[in-house]
């Protein structure tokens, strides 16, 4: 049982045309894990999800979800599989608690109030149970969309950047309940812009760029291939010396940084911008975290 | 079983709560045909011996509303999904493509027959019309659902933006649905217009449908039974493997 992967992937290729937005992904990701599918905007991370809950079709290549394959067997791969989609998608018809009971239905599922209950409980939403989708905001329409992807308890929970656009303290209230979740067994696959919401959360990390999976492995180990630290100095809008654009990891609005193993090489960059008389306005040095693996790996795939 | 029941359950539910607009308005509308034609033409046109023409209306208003309402249900519950995204709800489920088309189809038939019957109860203010045969009454008013369920469903699915559903509606099912004998017999039409009549699929729907209520008609009903039926398995079909395929649901 445990020995099938929650998820394969196997030679996935997605094209748009001429645009191949999926471009030979394979990935197995274990039953139990906590998942982090990172990469920038246009990498193919909803394009892979869709493909996985059967929303599209691939134009090559196999998935498979606890064994059972999204097309073929498409009614076991569902019925294992809740999705929360990226975009804040409602029915205005209905108040939550219907809504919820009626995606209960599509899955074949009746007269589980008490895990709705629960559900709603879980989600901070009880006394909005009675209200009209159009009636709530943003939040909470996102947290109901959580909710109706957990209707049938799936063991495969995937959650496409679930907290864009919540405030921090209802995005604790959701870490808390999927963490919950994820220690009673359930899969968790997550994508999030919130880099150190991944760090936080997951167990591995797939980095995804242009449809390619250009990092795979465990958070920690991402986090050891950067190393050392980080220095990173803001110069307004000063523009760079030109021995150093090499140097950095990146420049950005005013904002250089570098990674650095040794602290004397602080010295010597702070050297090269007062004689190339850049004023360094700020100054911050950083423990190495996802974004900087994440600056790093994106810039060595593009090297 | 259980999630066609809900969906179902859902789509009936979705007019239901919208009732005012879904079932009230399309039937003040056919009672205000009925009373201003009824005015008009009561007493100078008689379609068949003993039988008035506001009594010849009844029958075609009623299967007008089916009709018409029918198409509505599915085609507006389809396109305003897609276009709100909420579609996906009924996409993630293991849902099978024929339980899918078979929700649709029964809550847009029932919408239909509801208000069909609303437009019936109205009318039987101003004339009672007699009632030959029930069963080909529910008969007609079932398949002719259908099948404008089952349009609405593939209408639903190919519109991408409303002014295309609009179109589908304006263009093809008004016409064929105002060209089918609703306000007249096609005997009272001159010979070429009679012929081109017997290619509209809609004419039958309505002729076999007043035929369950006068128990006389231009065309046998078994004719028109057949005939219907063909175009029902027809677009049953298309619309099928349209949905087997994820024709732009699954892209
Ligand atoms: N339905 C579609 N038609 C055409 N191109 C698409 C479609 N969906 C996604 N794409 C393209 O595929 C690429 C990957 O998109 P997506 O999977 O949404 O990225 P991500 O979720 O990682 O931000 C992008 O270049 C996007 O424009
Ligand atoms: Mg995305």
């Amino acid at each position: 049982m445990s020995d099938i992967p929650a998820i394969r992937v196997s030679g996935a290729v997605k094209c748009f045309g001429a645009l191949r937005a999926l471009d030979g992904v394979d990935l197995d990701i274990r039953q139990g894990e906590f998942f982090g599918l990172l990469g920038p905007n246009g990498a193919g991370k909803t394009t892979l999800i869709s493909a996985l809950a059967g929303l599209s079709r691939l134009t090559e290549g196999h998935i498979a979800v606890m064994g059972h394959d999204v097309v073929r067997d498409y009614r076991q791969a569902r019925s294992v599989l809740g999705v929360v989609p990226q975009e804040l998608v409602f029915d205005p018809f209905f108040s939550v608690r219907e809504l919820l009971r009626i995606q209960a239905g599509y899955f074949g599922i009746r007269g589980n109030d008490d895990w709705i209950d629960e559900l709603l409980a879980n989600l901070d939403l009880t006394n909005k149970a009675e209200t009209n989708m159009r009636q709530l905001s943003g939040g909470m329409k996102r947290r109901v969309l959580v909710a109706q992807a957990l209707v049938h308890k799936p063991d495969v929970i995937v959650l496409d950047e679930p907290t864009a656009g919540v405030d921090v303290e209802l995005r604790q209230t959701l870490w808390r309940f999927i963490r919950k979740l994820n220690e009673n067994g359930h899969t968790i696959v997550l994508t999030t812009h919130y880099l150190e919401e991944a760090e936080e959360l997951c167990h591995r990390i797939a980095m995804l760029k242009a449809g390619q999976i250009v990092a795979l492995d465990t958070t920690q180990n991402i986090l050891a291939r950067v190393g050392g630290q980080t220095l990173k100095l803001h110069i307004g809008s000063a523009a760079l010396p030109a021995v150093l654009v090499a140097k950095a990891l990146s420049f950005d609005a005013g904002v250089a940084q570098f990674n650095f193993a040794d602290p004397l090489q602080v010295e010597e960059t702070l050297r090269v911008m007062r004689e190339a008389g850049v004023r360094v306005e700020e100054m911050e040095i950083l423990k190495p975290d996802l974004e900087q693996a994440f600056i790093q790996m994106m810039r060595q795939e593009a090297a | 079983m259980i999630a066609f029941r809900t969906l179902l359950y859902k789509e009936m539910l979705r007019f239901w709560k919208v009732s005012f607009q879904t079932v009230a308005a399309p039937v003040l509308t056919s009672v205000l045909y009925l009373m201003i034609f009824g005015h008009v033409l009561e007493g100078r046109v008689q379609p068949y011996p003993g039988v008035s023409y506001t009594a010849f209306l009844i029958p075609g208003l009623v299967m007008m509303s089916v009709l018409q309402n029918a198409f509505a249900n599915s085609s507006s519950s389809l396109i305003q999904s897609k276009i709100t995204g909420n579609i996906v709800f009924v996409l993630l489920p293991p849902i099978s493509y024929r339980e899918f088309f078979s929700a649709y189809v029964l809550a847009a038939v029932v919408r239909g027959i509801v208000v069909g019957l609303g437009v019936w109860l109205a009318a039987a203010f101003f004339v009672l019309t007699p009632l030959a045969h029930l069963f080909w009454v529910l008969c007609f008013a079932t398949l002719g659902g259908a099948i404008m369920g089952a349009l609405g469903v593939v209408a639903g699915i190919w519109a991408e933006k409303f002014d295309q559903l609009a179109a589908f509606q304006n263009f093809l099912i008004m016409p064929l649905t105002m060209l089918s004998g609703v306000f007249y017999s096609i005997h009272s039409l001159p010979p070429f217009w009679q012929s081109l009549s017997r290619l509209n699929p809609f004419f039958f729907m309505i002729d076999g449908f007043r035929y369950g209520f006068f128990g006389v008609s231009d065309i046998n009903p078994w004719v028109s039974f057949a005939v219907v039926g063909i175009a029902l398995i027809l677009v049953t079909g298309f619309s099928l493997e349209m949905l087997r395929r994820g024709y732009k649901l699954r892209y």
